[in-house]
């Protein structure tokens, strides 16, 4: 494919905050060197925090407040045949006890799998899935009580695993889905692949396979309802989507949205592993209106480990064909989802697995199928992340053998062939601005690269990684035309502004993002902004803090709430300063003309001078992605307003005796578009490299497969995370490649930055020792295996041995935008349905 | 005694004297959560595995989730409310905000007091040192180097140095 039949797209296409004030164009043109952004701030909610002031969820206690425990099933799947919960109830101090029966509603995130109940209906699909609430004075007499709720289970032969899902069609775990225990297939061909395998001087297949593992927030979720006679329910909960739980209580409790209001407490980390309506909220909230008692639930360590809906295992296999340089002509990728007993996010993992290889390296034709298996163990879904860091860990670890075979140092293989900017690829994403080249020539530089790659004595290793991250769902998780977030600004005739925004502090710092961009229009203080966040009775909907979305929508929304607020105000104390409002300038607390600075009134007076001539003064904001270039089935996931890079080297040193892996530095450089707060884009490329550097070593969510499928270690001491003294010195390089979508040019860094980090640990390992670990977490097991086996004589790797035949659907055809296609699926590529998987193996 | 009837202990908290009445069986977390009122103390996991619940006990840490309230009886329990000097913040918390050390801000009122605890025995501690005294303390936000951060800064500013954050701290290297 020559480059220059790629198509450019422009910026016009790229995403709207909404028309219709009559200020949608700025008047007052912002000023180019920024005051308030791309500073190191503090952020607004940091003294809180250290004073140990702010509210969580278990903070929250409220007069005649009862305490809920659930009662959680021993069986990974079982038909429940009947419960009794009379006993319970006559435990003196239990005021209210619920079963399925009195939650009959299903729900669920994505409105394709409406599949999960509040407490088990008339099946349990994993072990912990909760079938019963309690309602009690006090935690102990709740926890009593479940020990008197009699259930009879007939147990049903539990499926283990992705591979035990296809061979096991029977028994279902769900009567829905597209094939047996197969909830989603997935089959997209951009092109003719085979004509692409067909041009290739090289064609390389390789099979991976990513663990799953959890988000392990600090905080374990909790939440309180509190019910009023008048008809109305509120709900306090460590959630990242009020909005999601908002609509999931209305439809289980069959209450008007209108008397349900969701109020997000500040979560105490989340991850993803807060961004469902989980069974916990509806049953405090039901319990609550049978008592008309606030109820809280606390969740055990235990139980979050049930709640999970963190990273779906996945199995792969990735075939391309290359040129003697490099260039890549045709791509075929597979992924097998392990997803655990319900829908969850899984449809939207599924095919985010699929979505993201086109966009770091131009990838001509490309074929996608996935497929997603439930299984009986706790629901997977999105982590930090979310469906791509098991693709790019496959896929960088391929390039890595690849550049390898064609005797091209990897970080000269990546740095060819980049997808230009303002492009389409060839599934129809439309990138806006692409800093990766820039991101790798950082870290090979800092790293010494040249100086270490292949040099390095035995036991020690370098290895590289590339990859990007969307900056936010192009589509809402539930189909409408209306803004994906919505701010509301009001300022007061002191000079203090209030914003108002329906997004979430998770930790990431979106409260700040607010004020430093208002701040930064109406020329204040951060610190003379007052947030009020996360609350559908007060704050316009945002959608949530998923998909690393906030920044760029809320942000955009902030912008121009705020330009209209400028604007108005502008406008009234034009004929004060006499000048004209094209010159009025707001900074530092004054509103002065551009041409006399001198002459100026204070931004209270101005505000003063609006609220005399116009009535109060309060603004609206809003903002909508523009519509995804692709128009096939399967093209709602992948487009973003923008996309992130990141480039990454890790050192590693390998310990051939015992396998052990330790990683003593990694070198990091990210592609933000623009720093909105430097320190807390740092904080974010940190603890991004922190957590890809668990999934790379140590993280896993291990079940005893011939016990019953029991999680193996549903505790903080057993699930190995990084301390202080695995994690590694991170340098951090910041790029700034400003998109012109993004709020002052601004894309993503909370997840992906985490995304490289795998893939460049499992290279430096080859490096270090000359064997393949193609599968994380990398734990010395799985290397001292591989030394081994070096050492017979045999192939040095450890990995997965098979993909299973799979009843793939006949594949959706989309011509890529340089065959003339226009997005539509039709018969754009020949591509015929041929089995091309090998042998089904279990891995060693 | 009858296992729900409340024990009463005296004890010295942040500095002042409490007296408090409970049942005998609740950890030192739950007496200072739910009898006292002060939630800044945080839990992870209530089995001794996280550090959150970290306070200090006659000046050293301990999981507040594994000591009895009883076994505090006239001894000394310092918490993230008592670190603030009046109106001022702690130089430890001053340096937590400045650079970012609290994100999500759940595991910092352990993180302070681990640290204050180890700046009261060591005032010049090294990476290594800081790295050691803060390894029971798990941070599933930061990856920890924000932390280490601001307690050399911290130690520092304690010092009567004149320190400030590195730029590359707070920008990185561009
Ligand atoms: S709460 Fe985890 S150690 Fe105490
Ligand atoms: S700041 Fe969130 S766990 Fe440490």
């Amino acid at each position: 494919m020559a480059d220059g039949k790629r198509r450019k797209v422009g910026r016009s296409e790229g995403g709207s905050t909404t028309p219709g004030g009559p200020s949608n164009r700025p008047l007052v043109q912002p000023s180019h060197d920024f005051r308030v952004v791309g500073k190191a701030l503090r952020k607004v909610d940091a003294t809180a925090k250290v004073l140990g002031v702010t509210k969580f969820a278990d903070d929250l206690s409220l007069p005649r407040m009862l305490y809920c425990k659930l009662l959680r099933s021993p069986h990974p799947h079982a038909r429940i045949v009947r419960i009794d919960a009379a006993r319970a109830l006559t435990l003196p101090g239990v005021k209210a006890v619920l079963t399925g029966k009195d939650l009959p509603i299903p729900f669920g995130i994505l409105p394709v799998s409406q599949d999960e109940h509040a407490l088990a209906l008339d099946k349990a699909r994993f072990v912990g899935d909760p079938v019963a609430g309690v309602a009690a004075v006090s935690e102990e007499v709740a926890t009593a009580a479940l020990d008197l709720i009699a259930v009879e289970y007939e147990p049903l032969r539990p499926i283990r695993d992705h591979l035990d899902a296809v061979e096991h069609p029977e028994p279902r775990i769900h009567d829905y889905g597209d094939h047996g225990n197969l909830h989603k297939l997935i089959n997209l061909e951009f092109g003719d692949v085979e004509a692409g395998f067909a041009e290739a001087e090289l064609v390389r297949e390789d099979l991976l396979f990513f663990e799953g593992n959890t988000h392990l927030p600090m905080e374990q979720h909790a939440a309180v309802a509190e019910w009023s006679p008048d008809g109305k329910l509120t709900l306090w909960s460590s959630t990242q989507t009020p909005h999601y739980v908002h609509r999931a209580l209305a439809k289980v409790l069959e209450l008007p949205p209108a008397r349900v209001r969701v109020i997000a407490t500040t979560n105490g980390g989340a991850f993803g592993g807060k961004s469902d309506p989980f069974s916990h909220e509806i049953v405090v909230a039901k319990l609550a209106m049978l008592t008309g008692r606030p109820v809280k639930i606390t969740l055990t360590r235990e139980e979050v480990f049930y709640c999970h809906r963190g990273r779906h295992p996945t199995l792969m296999w990735v075939k391309t064909g290359v040129k003697k340089d490099g260039a890549i002509t045709a791509m075929h990728f597979k992924s097998l989802l392990d997803g655990g007993g319900y829908g969850s996010y899984g449809v939207a993992s599924t095919y985010y697995t699929g979505a993201l290889q086109t966009v770091t390296h131009h990838v001509p034709r490309y074929k996608f199928q996935g497929a997603r298996a439930f299984t009986n163990k706790p629901p997977c879904g999105p982590k930090r992340g979310h469906g791509t860091p098991q693709p790019r860990f496959a896929l960088e670890v391929h390039f890595d053998k690849i550049a390898e075979q064609l005797g091209i140092d990897p970080a000269d293989f990546r740095l060819k062939h980049l997808v230009p900017p303002h492009s389409l690829t060839a599934n129809w994403l439309r990138i806006g601005s692409m800093g990766l080249a820039e991101c790798i020539r950082k870290v090979v530089a800092g790293s010494g690269w040249k100086e270490r790659y292949r040099k390095l004595p035995y036991g020690q290793g370098v290895g590289l990684a590339c990859s990007s991250y969307i900056t936010g769902a192009g589509l809402p998780i539930y189909w409408n035309a209306m803004p994906h977030s919505g701010v509301q600004l009001k300022c007061d005739r002191g000079g203090g502004v209030t914003v108002f925004c329906g997004s979430t502090e998770i930790g990431q710092g979106s409260d700040s993002v607010l004020a430093i961009i208002v701040a930064e229009v109406l020329g204040l203080d951060p610190f003379d902004i007052a947030v009020v966040a996360a609350d559908t009775d007060l704050t316009p909907v945002d959608l949530g803090s998923y998909s690393s979305r906030v920044t760029l929508m809320t942000g955009n929304a902030a912008i121009q709430a705020a330009e209209r607020a400028r604007d108005l105000i502008a406008r009234h104390a034009a004929p004060k300063l006499e000048a004209p409002v094209e010159r009025i300038t707001f900074v530092g607390g004054r509103v002065f003309d551009a041409a006399s600075p001198e002459r100026g009134i204070s931004f209270a007076e101005a505000v003063q001078l609006a609220e005399a001539a116009a009535g109060t003064v309060g603004t609206v904001g809003s903002y909508t992605p523009a519509a995804g270039a692709g128009k096939y089935r399967g093209a709602g996931v992948g487009p973003s307003p923008a996309y992130s890079y990141s480039a990454c080297v890790a050192l590693v040193d390998v310990d051939p005796a015992t396998g052990i892996v330790r990683v003593p530095k990694i070198w990091i450089a990210h592609d933000v578009g623009r720093s909105i707060n430097a320190a807390a884009v740092m904080g974010q490329i940190e603890g991004s490299i922190y957590m890809g550097l668990g999934e790379a070593l140590m993280e896993e969510m291990a079940y005893r497969g011939n016990r019953n499928v029991v999680h193996k270690i549903p505790s903080l001491l057993e699930y190995k995370s990084p301390t202080t003294l695995e994690m590694c010195d991170v340098i951090t390089y910041v790029v700034e490649d400003p998109d012109p979508n993004g709020p002052f040019g601004a894309k993503e860094c909370g997840q992906g930055p985490l995304l490289p980090v795998p893939p460049a640990v499992a290279n430096a390992v080859y490096d270090a020792v000359g064997v393949r670990i193609d599968e994380v977490p990398i734990t010395p097991e799985k290397v001292f295996k591989a030394l081994r086996r070096k050492e017979k004589g045999e192939e040095p790797r450890f990995g997965p041995l098979g993909f299973p035949d799979l009843p793939w659907p006949e594949p959706t055809r989309v011509a890529p935008p340089w065959e003339g296609g226009d997005g539509r699926a039709g018969e754009g590529g020949r591509g015929r349905e041929k089995a091309v998987g090998v042998t089904a193996g279990r891995r060693r | 005694m009858r296992p729900d009837s409340k024990a009463k202990i005296a004890f010295e908290l942040n500095g002042e004297p409490v007296e408090v009445a409970f049942a005998p069986h609740k950890t030192l977390l739950e007496v200072l959560r739910e009898d006292l009122a002060l939630t800044g103390t945080k839990h992870g996991c209530e089995l001794g595995e996280c550090g959150t619940c970290t306070v200090l006990l006659d000046g050293a840490p301990v999981l507040s989730c594994l000591v009895l309230g009883l076994a505090c009886e006239r001894r000394r329990v310092k918490t993230v409310e008592g670190l603030a000097q009046g109106s001022r913040l702690h130089p430890l918390q001053e340096a937590f905000a400045a650079l970012g050390a609290a994100q999500c801000g759940y595991c910092t009122p352990a993180f302070l007091l681990t640290a204050d605890a180890l700046l009261a025995d060591n005032p010049s501690p090294n990476r290594d040192d800081i790295k050691q005294a803060l390894s029971g303390n798990l941070c599933r936000c930061t990856g920890y180097i924000k932390i280490y951060e601001a307690v050399e800064l911290a130690a520092a500013r304690l010092r009567g140095e004149k320190a400030e954050p590195a730029r590359e701290s707070l920008y990185g290297r561009r």
